[in-house]
């Protein structure tokens, strides 16, 4: 969640930065992105001696380039608390560097660079072949031949990965039947191995992790701390933990069809042809899940129950308000769109970002983009503003404005505007 | 490969002599219970009427035998098409599932490596009975009783463990596309392999033995993107690699999860479409069967096969180049992007569109034969290589054919055809040069 109770929302526009100034200074950039709060851009270039390395801009100031200079720079990004990291490497050996203050340690590549609510990162690393996940520059104490789908806990104090547990080589299909892999957390493996594990999270407390796992070619299980569910079912997909107990739910297949399972057992008795991407309301009392209550068509299931309207080709990003309104984005014959409770937004869009609530769910911003431009789409209309790029609008915490970080004509715009009213719409 | 087989198959045979680890081994600890459990399983709660029509239907008239690339290079009944379901699914369903771990070993082989799952027998049936579905149906059994070709299982293993089929890991992926950017920048300054841009117009996705063995394909296709100004990407993590394994040995449930990672990788970074590399099998996978399995009629994102985009490049005028390639070339159709897409034209418009001398293999477009390489088989490795050579007898004439006709160079936009066709050309001397329309395309793009 950021932070942003101290950030400036006075309404009105501020110019950060000019893509012309930077064109001026440097002869090679990459793609320009904002900060959370928008008082800053940044960008991946190369600098006088052609090394790359990283600039920012703040409104009223020409780009600043970091002191370092590098044989490469990839994955530069802001993390929640608005600091500026990136994979940064010289005579072959990477680090990450944050604000251009570069970790100690380094590695043969890092990857995978992740975010907890409050900025604390984590990456995984290979070195010799060896891999593990760190943490602020702390690596774990034990290494693996194999190291996947690294998440960190919401704390920020723990990282989990699946690992190769038992090294097997290729070809040694019987070995890897016998059951090769697991779960590390803080490179600590679980006790028991398994033919596959995929997507391990944590609870909301950061105290437990679960994953989805296959013991044979035939048994898929959810496994909670290294103890699998007493019952294997035909497939399952990621599971998540209830906020409210250590309670874990996850999709499963069963027949040829997929329900939800709560701790082992069916939960919602209801087949679907599919169901993913199941979330807790905030207050965690209910539960959104997309599925496809018949073959092709797709909406939102809470509590198990369908939303009557239906799409075609796909939907995303559910979301929960603090309120408990729903919303996600859809995709029906070609076009995309948001729905929110059960009825689409009129207007339909050539591509739509994730919606995002105000804090007391009344009102919703949406990035999209149609005939070729970004603007913003405020409560089921899109506002005539165009952009060449922006990023997801942010409420103030009052949730009387947004603040839009966009680019128009090459420059970089801070706009914090007023949701009341006013607008022209596209 | 370490539990590795020796290749000693016996010539014409396939089945006389079995020497592959993953079959034999694999049906040492079967039992007859086991086996009827299984196959019980899987007719009734996976294939319903479509399997009982296909395999009651078939009146046995040899049709299919002509449509077939196997019997046709080896003359022997065994290898048509209704022999194959005679083999296998039918006489599983005559005894009610009551076969024993022998007939699952002869099964297996059959249906892994001696049906290309071509589909073009489907044309050649007066009923279109489609006797690829029955060999998929005999490789889901074979999967869940554990007996899958070595290769091929290590392949789908590495699937479900690194989401590609070559276990390329994840810091190997993003380091050889830098590597391959690097490369390029020596030649085109500031080219770039953008990653995980958020809503670009294409997100372009290969398969696991470009990044493993042809690394040059990713740096001609980057540089093919920058010349035509693409607004693209492709993502560093998992969700890179289209192909699917696992759709052949039959682990559906696999299937799902690759097709659903490679989806979402796109789709979270909100690209219009994706765009993929030449290749066949994948295309199946994301067009036909893994989409539909994880229950959408047709993919969520547009998706287009390269011949596709390379083609649509010429048609718009977005691409110039400095003369035609003038060497004179043949086209190899592969099955699933021409009988299963009907690419077959498009190809011919890129084919004319960049070569100045093209000479056609004969049957063509849909009618094209298989390169004995497809549905897994080249997957299958050494214990099956001698079998697949020799059931691309028929293929190799044809190249021949072409060859006489003047063709120097065989386009084939499909990595297993690649494969296939190289080991044909290589056992029958036939003496032509294999080329993707990537490199092609590469070769005669006028740059600045």
């Amino acid at each position: 969640m950021i932070n942003c109770d101290s950030w400036d929302w006075d309404k009105g526009k501020k110019e950060v930065g000019k893509f012309s100034d930077w064109r001026e200074k440097f002869s090679y950039i990459e793609d320009i992105s904002f900060s959370p709060d928008g008082e800053k851009i940044a960008a991946i270039v190369k600098n006088e001696d052609m090394e790359f390395t990283v600039s920012t801009q703040s409104e009223g100031a020409e780009p600043e380039t970091w002191e370092t200079g590098y044989d490469k720079v990839w994955n530069l990004r802001f993390g929640p608390d608005g600091r500026l990291s990136a994979f940064v490497s010289d005579t072959g050996e990477w680090k990450v560097s944050t604000d251009d203050n570069t970790w100690e340690n380094g590695y043969d590549f890092i990857w995978n660079m992740r975010f907890n609510k409050s900025g604390v990162i984590a990456v995984s690393a290979q070195k010799e072949l060896s891999y593990c996940a760190i943490i602020n520059d702390v690596p774990w104490e034990n290494e693996f031949s194999k190291l996947t789908d690294m998440v960190i806990s919401p704390d920020g104090q723990s990282s989990t990965a699946v690992i190769e547990s038992i090294p097997v080589l290729e070809g040694e299909i019987f070995k890897f039947r016998g059951g090769c892999y697991s779960v590390a957390v803080n490179g600590d493996a679980w006790d028991r191995n398994f033919m596959n594990v995929w997507k391990p999270s944590f609870s909301d407390d950061s105290s437990h992790v679960a994953a989805s796992v296959r013991t044979s070619y035939n048994d898929y299980y959810i496994a909670v701390d290294g103890k699998t569910w007493d019952t294997p079912f035909s497939s399952v997909w990621e599971p998540c933990f209830d906020p409210n107990s250590q309670s874990v739910i996850a999709p499963v297949k069963r027949g040829g069809k997929w329900f939800l399972a709560k701790d082992g057992a069916i939960f919602w008795d209801r087949p679907y042809f599919q169901l993913w991407h199941q979330i807790y309301s905030p207050d965690g009392k209910r539960i959104a899940a997309i599925v496809a209550p018949e073959f092709g068509r797709w909406t939102l299931a809470i509590d198990n129950t369908p939303w009557q309207i239906t799409f075609s080709d796909y939907l995303t990003d559910p979301i929960f308000s603090h309120d408990g309104r729903l919303a996600c984005i859809f995709k029906d014959r070609g076009r995309w769109g948001v729905a929110v409770d059960g009825k689409a937004w009129d207007s339909i869009v050539d591509m739509a970002w994730i919606p995002v609530f105000s804090n007391d769910g009344d009102n919703i911003a949406v990035k999209v983009k149609k005939d070729g431009f970004y603007h913003i789409a405020l409560n089921g209309k899109i506002l005539d503003t165009k952009y060449e790029y922006i990023e997801n609008p942010i409420f103030s915490p009052d949730g009387s404005t947004i603040l839009i970080r966009g680019c128009q004509g090459g420059s970089y715009n801070r706009d914090v505007i007023s949701i009341k009213g006013g607008f022209s719409y596209a | 490969m370490s539990e590795s087989n020796s290749a000693t198959e016996s010539k014409n045979s396939g089945i006389k002599k079995i020497d592959d680890q993953g079959i034999l081994k694999g049906v040492e600890g079967l039992t007859p219970e086991k086996i009827e459990s299984v196959i019980q399983q899987v007719i009734t709660n996976e294939t319903g009427a479509r399997l009982k029509v296909y395999v009651d239907t078939c009146v046995h008239c040899g049709l299919c035998s002509k449509g077939c690339h196997y019997y046709l290079s080896l003359n022997d009944p065994k290898f048509s098409p209704a022999g194959k379901v005679k083999q296998t699914l039918a006489e599983i369903m005559q005894k009610k599932g009551k076969v024993s771990p022998e007939f699952i070993k002869q099964a297996a082989v059959i249906a892994y490596t001696q049906c290309n799952l071509c589909k073009r027998c489907a044309m050649y049936c007066p009923f279109g009975l489609d006797v690829a579905y029955v060999m998929s149906v005999m490789r889901r059994i074979c999967h869940k009783l554990g007996v899958v070709p070595l290769y091929i299982q290590d392949t789908a293993h590495s699937h479900s463990v690194t989401m590609n089929q070559m276990w390329v890991k994840d810091d190997e992926w993003v380091d050889t596309l830098m590597w391959q950017e690097e490369e390029a920048q020596e030649a085109f300054e500031n080219l770039r392999i953008p990653l995980d841009i958020e809503g670009a117009d294409l997100f372009y996705s290969v398969i696991g033995p470009e990044p493993k063995f042809r690394a040059q394909l990713i740096f001609q296709a980057a540089v093919i993107m920058n010349a035509v100004g693409e607004n693209w990407t492709m993502p560093s993590m998992p969700g890179w690699d289209n192909s699917d394994m696992c759709m052949f040995t039959g682990d559906y449930e696999m299937m799902e999860r690759l097709k659903r990672c490679h989806f979402e990788s796109a789709l979270n970074l909100r690209a219009k479409r994706i765009v993929m590399g030449e290749c066949g099998h994948a295309f199946r996978s994301v067009y036909d069967v893994g989409n539909r399995a994880l229950g959408w009629r047709m993919p969520p994102i547009e998706i287009i096969h390269a011949i596709d985009y390379f083609n649509e490049l010429f048609e718009q005028n977005r691409i110039k180049i400095k003369k035609k390639f003038d060497t004179p070339v043949t086209l190899h159709d592969p099955c699933n992007v021409s009988r299963g897409r009907g690419l077959h034209d498009k190809a011919r418009n890129l084919v004319n569109a960049t070569c100045s001398n093209f000479i056609e293999m004969v049957p063509n477009r849909e009618h094209n034969y298989c390169c004995s390489a497809g549905g897994g088989v080249i997957n299958c490795g050494p214990p099956f290589k001698n079998a697949r050579v020799e059931s691309g007898k028929e293929k190799a004439r044809q190249l021949l054919e072409a060859k006489e006709k003047g063709a120097k160079v065989v386009i084939a936009p499909c990595h297993n055809c690649h494969g296939g066709l190289e080991d044909i050309i290589h056992h029958y001397n036939v003496g032509m040069e294999l080329k993707f329309f990537g490199d092609i395309i590469y070769e005669i793009l006028d740059l600045p």
